[in-house]
């Protein structure tokens, strides 16, 4: 799973390819009135391959839609997933509670609503978090080269060779939580967790594009033009090689949420006081309780897929809009 | 050339190897908890059975020096002995093979089905087949190995009865299940890795000049389009083994194996920093000769890179 994990190496060097930026610079005919030639940068290009495609709509709502739930909860249930009556235990889904009720009486559907806060927040932090360690130290690295670039490479070799969902138990167990630790702490360690053994990724996708666009035409004009170092960095190097760092920090997004629900079922992720799906899908996961009250494993179970398809659907879409090969 | 090539890789590793096993013997060492903790029944510890105890661990040492220690030791092939009086070693020995084992059904599978999938969606670019294939690897990429082996056990253990529940013994009938669990995701991106490469090549130039010049298209698709589109499937399973020993933990404890997951699990749970220190430690050693080996492999099947 920690492969999940897959670091999908193949895909980082179809992605590096695909975002040639030579590649925006090809002139097209443009469809404007004074009918004048005029470039159209990859993303624009990309942007009208992606809208006429269905799934690139479904994964953002999708996406969007668990946002909002994340966000406001309260939007979408007024039952409070905390209040459980144990003379509800296990009921099947009725009209009443149409997701049905747990173990301890908890209304499942309330449940799932609010859990899904957690999963987002642990998978935007960590996506984030990954994304800027990782882009930041790959862009010092790709940029300077020499003994830096070594030093640094050598550290993301390091923590790549520990298998995320390895590493990130280990460190659990190095950081203990009590039961009145705050929610955003205990969020928080669990994005530092799975963003210290997520970086890698990250860093080496950015060094590898900062190499690849360093040498570009426009990069020497700035700066044979005096540009200097920081400035050609952040306006001209940077900008060119975001693309994958974006569309693989999106896919990632996904594999982080699964990864955390992984440490939840473990039971080393989110403690059990915190409403997530993880958790949830842990308790439901007994043989037994899957063969009386399948429900309970159903719902948060398929609202989890749910939110990682969405999100790695949404990168995937973008990576193939950019990506002219398979068009 | 490719000696040369071998060797400064292999001389790479060095730094690397040492940084992880630094980096896991600290996590080890900075793991809470006391280890002679019920060691003596329902009372304390005697004050001096805890002191014995660290001395005889070398618990009572700075960190570096034991470090240093168990990296000398390493280097003789001993991993040390844990708080059980097992050698790490013997533990290790008796539960690689399964492991192994299930990693080896996890590969096969990859190779089987993800590979034949990939081809066949490739063929059939845009038909149902094709949507089939992209879809169903995007549900089983976004499905948890933890679901699906619970899942998958109750389905086709216990209803359908087709494979045993669990996988105690370690039996290669027993594991195939478990090892179609582990390797469902990595099944699912090689076939789509094996798809997109196919496309790609396809429609390519040598391809289409090998049907020019009069090649039949079942030998331009055989030896030039196929050949190629492989290269990285075969590169990317060579580099998901690694990472299975490490999803070996979930799905081992789903299916009860007595494995290497399992005894990590447990080295952590009991604080035998010893013993998951020696687990880890040979992960990252066969991660890292997978990789030399996956990139060996590849130059020889593409001639174009060249490790010079």
């Amino acid at each position: 799973m920690s492969d999940y994990l897959g670091r999908k190496k193949a895909t980082r060097e179809a992605l590096l390819e695909a975002t040639d930026p030579t590649a925006g610079d090809i002139l097209e005919s443009g469809e404007t009135e004074q009918r004048k030639e005029s470039a159209r940068s990859l993303g624009a290009d990309a942007w009208d391959v992606m809208r006429r495609r269905p799934l690139f709509w479904v994964a953002a709502l999708l996406a969007l839609f668990f946002i909002i739930v994340a966000a406001a909860p309260q939007l979408f249930t007024s039952v409070d997933p905390r209040s459980c009556d144990l003379a509800y235990s296990r009921l099947k889904p009725s009209l009443k509670a149409i997701f049905g009720y747990d173990m301890q009486g908890c209304n499942i559907f309330a449940r799932t609503v609010y859990g899904a806060r957690a999963s987002i927040l642990v998978g935007m932090g960590t996506a984030l978090f990954a994304a800027l360690l990782g882009g930041v130290l790959g862009t010092i690295a790709g940029y300077l080269g020499g003994w830096v670039d070594a030093v640094l490479s050598r550290l993301a070799d390091i923590f790549f060779a520990i298998p995320l969902l390895l590493g990130a138990i280990v460190v659990m167990a190095v950081l203990p939580i009590t039961l009145d630790t705050p929610y955003l702490v205990v969020i928080f360690r669990i994005v530092l967790v799975l963003g210290i053994f997520g970086w890698p990724n990250i860093f080496r996708l950015m060094r590898a594009s900062v190499i690849q666009v360093k040498p570009a035409e426009f990069v020497q004009a700035a700066r044979a033009l005096g540009a200097n170092p920081l400035r050609l960095i952040s306006s001209h190097i940077v900008p060119n090689a975001l693309t994958p760092l974006i569309v693989v920090s999106t896919i990632d997004l996904g594999t982080y949420i699964a990864t955390e629900a992984t440490l939840s079922f473990l039971g080393v992720g989110l403690p059990r006081t915190i409403v997530s799906w993880g958790a949830d899908i842990s308790a439901a996961s007994a043989l037994g309780l899957i063969r009386n009250a399948p429900h309970m494993l159903l719902f948060p179970a398929a609202a989890l897929c749910l939110t990682v398809l969405a999100f790695i659907m949404l990168g995937e879409v973008v990576r193939d809009a950019l990506d002219p090969k398979l068009r | 050339m490719m000696g040369k090539y071998v060797v400064r890789r292999l001389l790479m590793m060095i730094p690397t190897f040492l940084g992880a096993t630094l980096l896991i013997y600290f996590l080890a060492y900075a793991m809470p908890g006391d280890p002679t903790a019920g060691r003596c029944g329902d009372r304390q510890c005697p004050p001096s059975y805890v002191a014995w105890f660290r001395a005889h661990y070398g618990l009572d040492k700075p960190f570096l020096e034991q470090y240093w220690m168990y990296i000398q030791n390493l280097f003789r092939g001993d991993l040390g002995v844990n708080y059980y009086q097992n050698t790490v070693v013997h533990e290790l020995a008796i539960r690689y093979p399964t492991t192994i084992k299930l990693a080896v059904i996890a590969v096969l599978c990859e190779i089987i089905i993800g590979m034949a999938a990939g081809i066949l969606a490739g063929i059939s670019k845009g038909k149902f087949i094709d949507s089939l294939v992209t879809v169903s690897t995007l549900v089983v990429i976004a499905i948890p190995v933890f679901v699906l082996g619970s899942l998958a056990q109750m389905v086709f253990g216990i209803k359908l009865k087709w494979f045993a529940v669990t996988a105690g013994d370690g039996t290669w009938r027993q594991l195939l299940l478990p090892g179609l669990v582990l390797g469902s995701l990595y099944i699912a991106y090689v076939a789509r890795l094996t798809r997109t490469n196919l496309i790609e090549n396809l429609r390519a130039d040598y391809v289409r000049t090998a049907k020019a010049k009069g090649m039949s298209t079942t030998r331009a698709f055989g030896v030039h389009a196929l050949r190629n589109s492989l290269v990285p499937s075969i590169t990317y399973i060579g580099a998901s083994f690694g990472g299975m020993m490490g999803g070996a933990i979930v799905t081992e404890r789903i299916f009860n194996i007595n494995g290497i997951g399992g005894l990590i699990w447990r080295s952590i749970n009991q604080r035998d920093g010893t013993t998951l220190v020696g687990a880890v430690v040979v992960l990252v050693l066969i991660y890292m000769f997978m990789t030399l080996i996956v990139d060996i492999i590849y130059s020889w099947l593409d001639p174009r890179i060249s490790h010079e």
